[in-house]
C-alpha cells in the first residue's frame, strides 16, 4: 500500500464538531450488511478510510465491490453494520456538511421539469431554503436558465425528465449535484451512460471546479482513465464483500489535459490499477458480479 | 393529436345521442306502456315541469353528497398517509381495512339510522363510509411503493421526513390519489341516494321511492336522470383537475425530444 498522504496520520477532528476539519471524511471498522441470519448479503467488510479535507479520491473496483455502498455510507444513506462513520466531524452526514450527490441513475422527480429537478437541493439546503422562498424563485429562476445554458441544457428547462436522451438527464444529475455549491462531492459513475467526447468535457468542467472551489470529491468510477484524470488519490477494492486493497496518489500536475491521459506515466499508472483490478476480480468469488455495484 | 381527441368525443357524443334514440324508437314501436318504461322525451318534459319541485331535493342529495365526500377524503388522506408512511403499519392494518371496505354499505345504513335518526346524518355518514376506503387503499399503496431512489436524492440532501413526504411521497400519490377521487366520489352518490331512499324524507333517492310507490314512473326515471348528470358533472370536474395536476403521469408521445 502506498501511504503517502500526511494528513491521514493527523487525529480525527472530532473536537471541531460542524467545522470541516482537516479530514473530511472518516471511516472506522465500518462494514455493511443486508438482510439478517441466512439471508444476510455482506456488502462492504470493515473498512477503514479517510478522506481529508478538500482533497479528491476515486473509488475503483470489480462490479458489486462495495464502492457505491462506501458512498452510500458517507451521504448517510445507508447505516454501517459495524463501526463509525464520520463526516465533518459528525455522525449524521448532511447536518454537518452540505452535501451534493449524484447518483448512477439519473433519478430525476419525474412530476418535476427539468429545471425544478435541478434546482431542488436549493429548495431543500439552508440557508438557499429560505432565500428560495423569500425571493420567490425569480431570481433562482435566472441563476437556472444561466446554468441550463452554460451546460448545455439550455431550453430544456421546462421539458419534463422523460422527454431527454439518458446523456441530457446524466447531465442534469450532475448538475443538481452541484448547484447549492456542495462541499463534499459524492459522485457515483456519473459520466456512465455519456459518449467519449461529452464524458471528456465534463471531466474538465468538474476539474474546474474543484480546482476553484476545492470540496472533498469522492467519485466512484470503473473508468480508469476517468480516476487518473480526475482523482488526487485512486483507492482500489477487492471482490464482494469488499475492502481498501490498495491506496496510491496520483501526481500529475494541474490542471491536467485530456493529451495527458495517453503519455507513458499516465498508461502506466493505469496498467498497474488494472492488474490490481484484474487479480482482485479472479479473488473474489464467481456471483461477485451481481451485487450491488 | 387534438383533431383526433375532437372525433373521439363527437364519437362519444353520438353514442350517447343513439343510445336514447333507441329507447325513444323501442318503446314506440312496442307500444310500451309508460308505467314500465316510459320514453326519454317523457323523462325530459316530467324533469322540466317537476324542475322547482325536484330542485331543493337536488341541493339536498349534492349538499349530503359533498360533505360526505369530503369529510371522507379528508379523513381517507390522513388515515392513508399515517398507513402508506410506515411498512410496519401498511402490511398491519391492510387486512382490518380490507374487512371494513367488503361489508355491503346497504347493511350499514340502518344502524346509522338507529344511532343518529333518520334525514341528512346518516345520508353523510354513509357517503363518507362509502368513498372513505378507495382513497385509503390508494394514498397508502402510493406511498408504500414510492422508489427509494426517488426518497434517497432528498435524503442525501439532509432533507427531513416531512420534506421528503411534501416533495416526493404526495407528489408521486397524486395519479393514485385522483384515479380514486374519481371512484370515490361516484360512490358518495350511492351512499347518499342509498341513505335517501331508506331513511329520509328529502333528497332524490326520497324523490324515486315516493314517485314509485306512487307509480310515477316518469318521475323516477327523472330521479335517475338528474342523478347521472351530477355523477357525469362530478366526475369530469375531478378529471379536469387531474389532468392539471398529474399530467406528467400520462405521458404524450408527441412532445417527445429527440
Amino acid at each position: 500500500m502506498n501511504r503517502m498522504h500526511v494528513k491521514q496520520l493527523a487525529p480525527p477532528p472530532l473536537d471541531h464538531a460542524g467545522q470541516s476539519g482537516p479530514i473530511a471524511v472518516e471511516l472506522s471498522d465500518a462494514s455493511v450488511t443486508f438482510g439478517r441470519g441466512d439471508r444476510a448479503v455482506p456488502a462492504l467488510s470493515t473498512t477503514s478510510l479517510r478522506i481529508a479535507d478538500g482533497d479528491f479520491l476515486a473509488l475503483v473496483g470489480p462490479s458489486g465491490c462495495g464502492k457505491s455502498t462506501i458512498l452510500r455510507l458517507v451521504g448517510g444513506l445507508v447505516r454501517p453494520s459495524t463501526g463509525v462513520v464520520v463526516v465533518g466531524g459528525r455522525e449524521v452526514a448532511a447536518k454537518a456538511l452540505r452535501i451534493g450527490m449524484a447518483f448512477q441513475n439519473p433519478t430525476m422527480l419525474p412530476w418535476m421539469t427539468i429545471e425544478q429537478n435541478v434546482l431542488l437541493p436549493l429548495k431543500i439546503v439552508e440557508p438557499f431554503r429560505s432565500e428560495f422562498r423569500q425571493k420567490r424563485r425569480n431570481a433562482f429562476r435566472d441563476k437556472a436558465h444561466a446554468l441550463l445554458d452554460q451546460v448545455g441544457l439550455g431550453g430544456f428547462g421546462p421539458r419534463y425528465p422523460w422527454q431527454l436522451s439518458g446523456g441530457m438527464l446524466q447531465r442534469a444529475n450532475l448538475y443538481r449535484a452541484l448547484i447549492h455549491e456542495p462541499r463534499l462531492l459524492l459522485l457515483d459513475e456519473p459520466f456512465g451512460a455519456l459518449d467519449q467526447f461529452t464524458r471528456e468535457e465534463l471531466w474538465s468542467t468538474l476539474q474546474t471546479l474543484w480546482v476553484t472551489h476545492r470540496p472533498t470529491v469522492l467519485l466512484v468510477t470503473h473508468d480508469l482513465r476517468e480516476a487518473g484524470f480526475l482523482a488526487n488519490r485512486i483507492c482500489v477494492m477487492s471482490a464482494r464483500p469488499g475492502r481498501v486493497i490498495d491506496d496510491s496518489s496520483v501526481p500529475f500536475q494541474r490542471p491536467r489535459t485530456i493529451q495527458m491521459t495517453f503519455e507513458a506515466d499516465f498508461v502506466a499508472l493505469n496498467q498497474r490499477l488494472r492488474d490490481l483490478i484484474v487479480n482482485a476480480r479472479s479473488a473474489g468469488t464467481p456471483e461477485g458480479g451481481h451485487g450491488p455495484a | 393529436m387534438g383533431q383526433l381527441n375532437l372525433k373521439q368525443k363527437l364519437w362519444s357524443a353520438g353514442l350517447i345521442v343513439l343510445f336514447f334514440v333507441l329507447w325513444e324508437l323501442f318503446c314506440l314501436a312496442s307500444g310500451m306502456s309508460d308505467l314500465v318504461l316510459p320514453r326519454p322525451s317523457q323523462v325530459m318534459e316530467t324533469m322540466i315541469r317537476r324542475f322547482p319541485v325536484l330542485w331543493p331535493h337536488i341541493l339536498q342529495t349534492l349538499s349530503t353528497t359533498m360533505i360526505g365526500f369530503v369529510l371522507g377524503v379528508a379523513l381517507g388522506v390522513l388515515l392513508g398517509a399515517v398507513i402508506g408512511v410506515s411498512k410496519v403499519a401498511y402490511d398491519t392494518a391492510y387486512p382490518l381495512l380490507i374487512g371494513f371496505s367488503s361489508i355491503p354499505k346497504v347493511a350499514v345504513v340502518p344502524i346509522f339510522v338507529l344511532w343518529f335518526g333518520s334525514g341528512s346524518v346518516p345520508a353523510v355518514l354513509t357517503a363518507l363510509s362509502i368513498c372513505f376506503f378507495p382513497i385509503v387503499v390508494n394514498i397508502a399503496t402510493g406511498l408504500a411503493t414510492t422508489e427509494p431512489e426517488l426518497e434517497d436524492v432528498l435524503k442525501a440532501l439532509g432533507a427531513s421526513k416531512f420534506d421528503i413526504l411534501w416533495n416526493v411521497g404526495l407528489p408521486r400519490t397524486m395519479p393514485f390519489f385522483f384515479a380514486s377521487l374519481k371512484v370515490a366520489v361516484s360512490y358518495a352518490f350511492v351512499g347518499a341516494v342509498l341513505s335517501e331512499t331508506v331513511a329520509s324524507n328529502r333528497g332524490i333517492g326520497n324523490v324515486m321511492m315516493t314517485a314509485s310507490s306512487n307509480f310515477d314512473v316518469p318521475l323516477v326515471f327523472a330521479g335517475l336522470f338528474i342523478l347521472a348528470f351530477l355523477g357525469v358533472v362530478l366526475y369530469l370536474a375531478f378529471s379536469l383537475i387531474e389532468g392539471r395536476i398529474t399530467g406528467w403521469a400520462t405521458r404524450k408521445n408527441d412532445l417527445v425530444a429527440t
